[in-house]
């Protein structure tokens, strides 16, 4: 239908794990709340996709304040998932995106495989829902607190636990915070992932030096924004060559051009994550921009962009 | 609500370290409402905007003959930190980025008695436009406080909508000597009825909070906090509301269920643990 509506433009629609998009750009969970807070500044059926603030199965009260603070070309944010739980979920967030004609990627967590597996149960019951994206770089309770996503092994138990009750395409957002990314990405394509996405914010730190306290009250916090960009160009780079499933990017997209550099190293789509606090209409021109691009460059699909990098 | 580009009209020093801009803003005074925000961002900003308190909005006349008067807004703010200090380098005609008008601001709330505003400092800004609509029923006071003379602004600009003003000063280099909440006890003795709405560094509103509770007398605050989006989507800026608990998580973003909240609405014995500033756009 789309196509027909503009039949002389380039098409920009991809598909992910069976989730068609009109075109590959999307937020990234936690810059874009649950849609409804953008509505007024952008038309929301002109994104790729809505993906919204990652879920638990209980509502979480999230890190004390300070949790946010500006570094050169980013901010560090430690929100500690503040979230309504999957309840107050479907109860006040869902009834808005059920009226959008774009699909809805439910980003969630847990902090037990039990957890996970009871949240990706309770989603898959959804139909509204596309599909769901699944944050493993949370402390696993039960384990000492390590990282789901930054070993190898658990990454793989918890996204084939996952698998195992949930009946919707499964994307997994990866955390950069490790020694070679395309371990855990291989991990987690054979534990049944349909599509990976990252990379996920560096862990990082920042000290205010007049009263030698760290600028955020958990201490350390996330990066993200234009500051991790190139990271994260990389890690998607490596991660397409290492797995065969649809790749997402993710890290400092700011512009068409930033957004085009990961679609270049081959990932299908991408998110947009701090922009959207800096400009509400950030993803909107980025799509305008990755249009214009392709009209200039002479493509007639994407598709034809995705993966083309040469070397 | 608006995301939109404009420009600069002045922007000048008033007071050591205290700047005015006035922002060209078409059709903003139809938005507004006292106590409101925006977020700002410049070509030289960093990345994030930050939010500014909207201080009042006016008409400039017409650079011709038959055009409209030019609507625009004014924010004051202090330079505290890398973003306000590159604002204050700013000049007319620079381009600058507003999101606006943003937030909850305040209730006019009931329409009989007096009706009393504390600033301290810089968080002076967002009662004007206040004083404004209170004006136009019935009778206000301005207790404004600051550190030293430096830090009293614009109490002229409130003399002039007829507003009653009083001044005290850490210092005593203007007005009286002292904190101003000092002067706000003896209000409230006069006049028990009242409704206070207040705005400043945070020991202040704690101290006007305990006053205030003291006599049950209604009282609305505007907060500030560090925020990325302004929106309601980062979740950066929140506050413990009343009622809160881990287990029962009551937090309020500060960006739209704020700034300007209602005394009932908030969790006072955590308050002050709460330190997150934003950059200037009140204390």
């Amino acid at each position: 239908m789309m196509e027909s509506l503009r039949p002389k433009g380039p098409s920009l629609a991809v598909e992910i794990a069976g989730i068609k998009m009109k075109n590959p750009v999307m937020p990234a969970s936690g810059t874009f709340g649950y849609g409804e807070e953008y509505a007024g500044y952008l038309d929301l059926e002109t994104l790729g996709a809505v993906v919204t603030k990652g879920l638990s199965l209980r509502p979480k009260a999230g890190n004390p304040t300070p949790r946010i603070t500006e570094t050169t070309s980013g901010m560090l944010n430690a929100i500690g998932l503040q979230n309504v739980g999957i309840d107050g979920f479907i109860e006040y967030k869902l009834p808005f995106l059920r009226e959008i004609n774009t699909p809805v990627i439910v980003n969630f967590f847990g902090n037990t495989l039990e957890e996970y597996g009871e949240v990706a149960q309770r989603l898959s019951d959804i139909p509204e829902v596309a599909g769901v994206e699944l944050n493993i770089s949370c402390p696993n309770v039960k384990q000492g607190g390590i990282v789901f996503g930054t070993d190898a092994a658990c990454a793989h138990e918890v996204v084939a636990h996952v698998r195992k009750h949930l009946r919707k395409p499964l994307i997994v957002k990866l955390t950069p915070n490790v020694t070679d990314i395309t371990v855990v990405a291989r991990a987690v394509e054979e534990a049944g992932a349909d599509a990976i996405s990252c990379i996920n914010t560096i862990t990082g730190m920042a000290v205010d030096v007049r009263t030698r306290r760290p600028r955020l009250a958990n201490r350390t916090g996330g990066l993200s924004g234009p500051a991790i960009r190139p990271i994260a160009v990389r890690m998607v780079h490596q991660v397409v060559q290492a797995v065969k499933v649809p790749v997402i990017g993710i890290g400092g997209i700011v512009e068409a051009a930033d957004a085009l550099e990961f679609l270049i190293v081959g990932a299908t789509a991408v998110q947009v994550g701090t922009a959207n606090f800096v400009n509400p209409t950030a993803m909107s021109t980025i799509i305008a921009g990755i249009e214009k691009f392709l009209v200039e460059e002479d493509i007639d699909d994407i598709r034809e962009l995705i993966g083309s990098l040469e070397l | 609500m608006k995301d939109f580009k404009t420009v600069i009209l002045s922007n000048q020093e008033i007071s050591p370290g205290y700047y005015r801009m006035r922002i060209l803003a078409p059709g903003f005074g139809a938005l507004a409402k006292p106590g409101q925000f925006i977020m700002f961002r410049s070509q030289m900003s960093p990345l994030l905007r930050r939010p500014f308190g909207i201080f009042r909005i006016g008409f400039l006349p017409p650079d011709c003959e038959g055009q409209p008067p030019k609507e625009y807004l004014e924010i004051l703010y202090k330079v505290v930190g890398r973003g306000t200090a590159i604002m204050q380098e700013l000049h007319q005609g620079d381009r600058v980025e507003v999101l606006g008008p943003l937030g909850r601001g305040f209730d006019p709330g009931r329409p009989e008695g007096e009706k009393i505003l504390v600033g301290g400092g810089i968080g002076l800004v967002p009662l004007y436009m206040l004083a404004e609509e209170l004006m136009r029923s019935g009778s206000v006071r301005l207790l404004m406080g600051g550190r030293t003379r430096d830090d009293i602004l614009a109490v002229t600009e409130f003399e002039r909508l007829g507003v009653q003003t009083y001044v005290s000063t850490d210092d005593g280099s203007l007005g009286e000597e002292g904190f101003v909440t000092q002067a706000l006890i003896r209000a409230l003795e006069k006049s028990p009825d009242a409704t206070v709405y207040a705005c400043g560094p945070m020991p202040m509103i704690e101290a006007v909070y305990q006053i205030c509770s003291s006599r049950g007398a209604p009282l609305q605050v505007s907060l500030e906090a560090l925020m990325a989006c302004g929106v309601g989507a980062c979740l950066g800026c929140v506050v413990k509301g009343a009622g809160h608990s881990d287990e029962t998580p009551r937090y309020l973003c500060t960006c739209k269920e704020g700034p300007v909240f209602r005394a009932e609405q908030l969790d006072w014995s955590r308050l002050g643990e709460e330190n997150g500033y934003c950059e200037g756009c009140k204390s």
